[in-house]
């Protein structure tokens, strides 16, 4: 089961956030086909948000064909977004967290080094390298 | 789908001011509404003229079908809480709860008894040794026990603490998600109700400025921001909300069904406190403006 956490200053309405989230759990398997997504119950309970918003972002879930609702059951993933490169995560996370640690040794800032990030995953995928 | 609320030229004074004037509104059901405006701007009267605590001195207004507090029936069908939830200060949880079952008809007893419980209340204390917080929750539970169709809330966390706040909306949307009761419920703070609410209505010096579903206000409402411009120019079908000019630039908020296609705009989306904020200063203006000018 997984938790949604709401950012009030994003920008992005509540509903896309927890799309967003489920999505993400999907491609990071926290999330694998027959887990089920909270009750609507149960993340009103805890985020304090309209029923209608978690409804809205599971209707969307659905269309995507990622859950499907269980009548008086719940909903369910029917579709995970993982895939085989799941297993290379391990090292590529290992490999980021010592370029991470180059990159604060180096004197950058969060912020720096988002901005150098971003700028090379575009430049090298506009360049078809990616 | 019926309204639960519907009014129409509803008015309410008190001695020579109107508290309330020419409201019209048709408001939905299945909706968890804010009722939003500065202090003073009629929240109150209005809430209370739905439960029928007040009668209207002009115009008519219908709850869920009927004249608001004519019959035993339409009572059970609404419930309300006071601003400030009040509750009988000297009365034990136990014998509130007790003369809730008494009171009425529709009291769900083991509702009750889950959410005093859920609330960690100690049933023997009197209402007058609860927090704020507590209050507030066992005023919600009074209230929701009786299964209402209609929740009126009257600024029910305007002096709670941010994380008493939090816990009573919880609270409140855990009974909608269950029971489905259509909710309005007024605060002065409209980041109070981002995030619960599917409903907005503005109301500003005794009038309805505004009302809609939000995700629609906020899809329509465009912040433009370019070279000066007159508000003239404009196309027809875009209505001016709020204008602010310096000599060589110009912030409009707009209203426009369409898209908008001057390329000279920088054109953004306004959050909903933004958008209430820009009805509550266009008021301002308007009073300043000739009287013979029609409002659209």
């Amino acid at each position: 089961m997984i938790e949604f956490h709401l950012n009030k200053r994003s920008g992005v309405a509540p509903y896309q956030q927890i799309v967003q989230q489920v999505r993400h759990a999907l491609r990071l398997g926290f999330l694998d086909v027959d887990d089920q997504l909270p009750t609507v119950k149960e993340v009103v309970a805890t985020v304090a948000i309209n029923p209608n918003t978690v409804l809205k972002a599971y209707k969307e879930l659905e269309h995507l064909g990622l859950v499907a609702a269980r009548p008086g059951v719940g909903t369910f993933v029917i579709r995970t977004l993982s895939d085989d490169s799941l297993a290379a995560h391990g090292p590529l996370r290992h490999d980021l967290k010592r370029w991470l640690e180059k990159a604060r040794q180096a004197g950058l800032d969060e912020e720096s080094i988002e901005a150098l990030f971003r700028d090379v995953l575009w430049s090298t995928s506009a360049q078809g390298v990616a | 789908m019926t309204a639960v609320l519907e009014a129409s030229g509803l008015g309410k004074r008190y001695g020579h001011k109107w508290a309330l004037s020419e409201c019209t509104l048709v408001i939905p059901a299945g909706k968890v509404v804010g009722l939003v405006g500065p202090n003073g701007a009629g929240k109150t009267t209005l809430l209370e003229l739905s439960v029928g605590l007040l009668r209207p001195d002009a115009g008519s207004i219908a709850v869920l079908g009927g004249q608001p507090g004519t019959s035993p029936s339409q009572l059970a069908r609404v419930g309300f809480v006071a601003q400030e939830t009040p509750t009988y200060a000297g009365m034990s949880t136990r014998d509130r709860l007790w003369l809730g079952a008494r009171m009425n008809p529709s009291w769900d007893e083991a509702l009750a008894e889950a959410r005093i419980e859920q609330l960690g209340l100690d049933s023997r204390q009197k209402a007058g040794k609860l927090s704020g917080g507590q209050r507030a929750q066992l005023a919600l539970t009074l209230a929701v026990a009786k299964r209402p169709e209609l929740l009126l809330l009257d600024e029910p966390v305007a002096r709670l603490d941010p994380l008493a706040r939090r816990e009573f909306l919880q609270g409140l949307m855990e009974v909608v998600a269950e029971h489905g009761a259509s909710v309005i419920l007024s605060s002065h703070l409209v980041a109070d109700l981002e995030r619960v609410c599917d409903y907005l209505v503005v109301l500003v010096d005794s009038r309805v400025r505004l009302a809609g579903d939000i995700d629609e206000l906020l899809a329509s409402h465009h912040l433009l921001t370019g070279p000066r411009h007159d508000r003239d120019a404009l196309p027809h079908d875009q209505q001016v909300i709020s204008e602010s000019h310096t000599d060589k630039q110009s912030s409009l908020v707009v209203r426009a069904d369409d898209p908008i296609l001057d390329p000279s705009w920088s054109v953004e989306q306004l959050d909903l406190e933004d958008l209430v904020l820009a009805y509550m200063s266009h008021e301002v203006e308007a009073d300043r403006r000739p009287k013979l000018e029609v409002r659209s």
